[in-house]
């Protein structure tokens, strides 16, 4: 896309095209090229490549699994009941996931405006994570179209699985509706996002309500089995706070890593508020996840105290749990930390790298690795699993990177209203339309008080 | 006089409630199981590990032939666990030892609160008046929850099976046996009596008789009398119980007292986070003045 934007294409960011005709959905579809171009484009990218080797192979396996069954695809162990599918796929996806409900709360609630040019980016992440949690979800149940048994066929109110269900069930179609606003622009519906914009608060309201919930949810289904989860990773009275506020860096670190990725491969994609926004917006993520891995480390901490799990710190898991706590958390907490006050953004961001592997590791640590840890022998995931596993996660990034190539989450849709006086004097040189475009960039030029 | 009644009755129930916390059965009575529950007694030290109980057990719950026939022997060799093909297994124990090996007949215990009942999101389990702890198959999801709960590590998941994989487990013979008043029958078969079929009261009493009755013969402990909240089978044992396989490290509490702080979180988090977060955007709204987001959305709209 750089090349074709250097020899004079104009990215698609408006209902209307250069000569002022408005565009059709398989035109912003395809990015305004032809599909010839298009194809060549998609062609010229060494990562679809990769993506094609992988679909290759993992799409076949992929479908395997399910005329063959479990038993093919995993190691389908009745010791160990879960593997890298909910292991990976639904613990780790899940907490890189809270950034939606975060980042709507500090735009809508607390009034963070200077935040909002990231603030769709985040509700997209957070959408997606969960979207996809749910994906590697039907790959492992046994019978993934009863699915929607736990809100139609049988109700069991007790279980912490019933609220996991609930609570990402509607947290997910409060999330498809924050994104929507994006889609209604881009599809050019205005009434459809004035009504979605009408119920904001509430949506946002109601994501807090349901990720508090949910993600603590997921750590407390780890309290069915006290015993099993070695000790280091098991608190029975804050297992659902571990996991809460451990989400919290997880997410906003998320956001930090995939809008790096973002910037650096989708520049063109990006508008000028973005760009320049970006790393005082950085900054401003990796403070709230400072104080989150402060505090995820401090109640760590007192979840060994609590129960007096000193002891177990002298062994090999000690040393496993330590190089977790280590290298996930504190040389992140410190590497941000530096870089906030140095304002040396790209330290910024290797810290939250590194956050995220760390919630991801834990995650997998307490659902698989240390699972068990009396048994005496350990599982290792069959190639068919980690070949799904790694499937399900290049679906992932398709569909995210298809996303952020069209819907205004990285750049603003520029409305009709704006749009006129621009199609009436077509002498507008295409390159630097977007650069020369109304956006209100004005309102948030006072907003220096907060980085 | 009216202030009076006002601090006598603030004091009364200060202290009644202070006095609450520390009763702690009065906030979620305990359950002591089921008054007609029935169970079995396994007695190990009368089991001579010879798998009659597998095929009667094979036979009564139409399981498919096993890999090798119920007289081998060599499945001594590793312990083993139920699976969905084998809702019992006996092991052996103690093989080097001068009183010969052990052996331990191993099943679903039927727990009086069972945490696979409880971590179920469709309630695919129920626990019976005669305690026995079954399941619906049909509302089955296949999530394998349960099989993460069990402390005993007893339900076998059906990995093989593409259409209907369901979790299988013994079920205590309810809907052939037990239901119109007879034994299991594995208890049936038994040729040593090692397994006592009864009420679970009667036989936790004729547990403890026969450990007084015969003190070096028995440890004197009744174990699922009181593990995890007390189970429907019983075992005696002549070695100590982590020697033939039992976990020692299970709490007399069952499962779900684990998650209760966190189901009770919940109802408390519905209802206070609505008003202390709009609480907080009124008050953040008023200072954001016109530049806010509101008045831009407008603009944008309109």
């Amino acid at each position: 896309m750089k090349n074709m934007i250097k020899h004079g294409l104009a990215v698609v960011d408006s209902p209307y095209d250069e000569s002022g005709r408005k565009r059709t959905v398989v035109e912003k579809l395809l990015l305004g090229l032809t599909p010839s171009q298009y194809l060549l484009q998609a062609f010229r990218n060494p990562f679809n490549w990769i993506l094609a080797a992988i679909f290759a192979i993992g799409i076949p396996i992929l479908l395997g699994r399910f005329v063959f069954g479990l038993a093919w695809a995993t190691s389908g162990s009745n010791d160990y009941p879960w593997g890298l599918f909910l292991g990976f796929g639904l613990f780790a996806m899940v907490p890189l996931s809270s950034s939606g409900f975060q980042l709507g709360t500090a735009c809508e609630i607390f009034g963070r405006h200077d935040l909002e040019p990231i603030e769709r980016l985040a509700l997209l992440n957070g959408l997606l994570g969960y979207f996809f949690a749910v994906v590697y979800l039907l790959a492992d149940l046994g019978q993934p179209w009863r699915l929607p048994y736990p809100m139609v066929v049988s109700f069991g109110p007790a279980a912490v699985l019933f609220l996991v269900a609930w609570h990402v069930a509607t947290y997910l179609s409060v999330q498809v509706a924050e994104v929507s606003t994006a889609f209604f622009e881009w599809i050019g519906f205005p009434a459809g996002k004035r009504g979605v914009r009408r119920i904001t608060l509430g949506l946002t309201v109601s994501g807090i309500i349901l990720s508090t919930l949910h993600q603590g949810a997921l750590g407390a289904l780890f309290t069915y089995a006290p015993g099993k989860v070695h000790p280091l990773w098991y608190s029975s009275s804050f297992q659902w706070l571990h996991f809460f506020v451990s989400s919290l860096p997880g997410g906003l670190c998320m956001v930090i890593t995939v809008s790096t990725i973002a910037s650096k491969f989708m520049g063109w994609r990006a508008d000028r508020r973005f760009r320049e926004k970006l790393d005082r917006c950085t900054v401003s993520l990796a403070k709230g996840a400072c104080m989150g891995i402060a505090t995820y480390i401090t109640i760590k901490l007192i979840g060994i105290a609590h129960d007096n799990k000193w002891s177990y710190l002298d062994s090999g898991w000690g040393q496993w749990f330590m190089l977790e706590i280590i290298l996930g958390f504190m040389l992140p907490l410190v590497l941000m930390t530096y870089g906030v006050h140095t304002r040396k953004v790209n330290i910024v961001r290797l810290g939250a790298f590194a956050t995220v592997f760390g919630v991801v590791l834990n995650r997998v640590n307490t659902a698989i690795i240390t699972f068990n840890w009396k048994l005496p022998e350990r599982e290792i995931p069959p190639w068919r699993e980690v070949v799904i596993s790694l499937t399900i996660f290049a679906i992932y990034i398709v569909v995210y990177r298809f996303i952020l190539y069209r819907l205004p989450i990285l750049y603003k849709w520029r409305q009709q209203e704006e749009e006129v006086p621009v199609t009436e004097t077509v002498t507008v040189p295409a390159a630097g339309r977007r650069e020369a475009s109304p956006v209100a960039v004005a309102s948030y030029s006072n907003m220096t008080k907060l980085d | 006089m009216k202030r009076r009644n006002f601090l006598k009755a603030c004091l009364i129930g200060g202290t009644t409630i202070a006095m609450g916390k520390t009763n702690k059965g009065w906030a979620s009575g305990s359950f002591e199981g089921y008054p007609e529950s029935m169970g079995v007694l396994v007695d190990t030290t009368r089991c001579i590990g010879c798998r009659s109980c597998e095929a009667a057990c094979n036979k009564e719950q139409n399981l498919p032939e096993p890999d090798t026939s119920f007289d081998d022997k060599s499945v001594f060799e590793e312990p083993r666990r139920p699976t969905a093909k084998a809702y019992t297994v006996v092991n052996q124990y103690e093989k080097q030892k001068p009183g010969g090996p052990v052996y331990r007949k191993v099943q679903c215990n039927h727990c009086n609160e069972p945490a696979c009942l409880t971590s179920c999101f469709v309630n695919a389990y129920t626990k019976t008046k005669e305690g026995a702890v079954i399941y619906n198959s049909k509302v089955c999801v296949g999530c394998r929850n349960c099989m993460i709960a069990c402390p005993f590590n007893v339900p076998g998941y059906d990995y093989e099976s593409v259409t209907n994989p369901v979790i299988k487990k013994c079920i205590l013979c309810y809907d052939t046996r037990l239901k119109v008043g007879k034994p299991p029958a594995c208890v049936e078969i038994c040729p040593q009596e090692a397994l006592t079929f009864g009420h679970r009261a009667d036989l936790i009493k004729v547990a403890h008789e026969r450990i007084r009755s015969n003190p070096d013969r028995y440890v004197d402990h009744v174990y699922g009398e009181k593990e995890v909240g007390g189970t429907s089978w019983l075992y005696l044992s002549g070695t100590e119980f982590d020697k033939i396989g039992f976990d020692p490290s299970l709490s007399n509490d069952p499962i779900i007292s684990n998650v209760k702080d966190f189901l009770g979180m919940v109802p408390m988090v519905l209802s206070i986070w609505p008003a202390l977060f709009s609480g907080i955007h009124l008050l953040s709204k008023h200072d954001a003045g016109s530049e806010g987001h509101d008045t831009e959305s407008k603009e944008e709209d309109r």
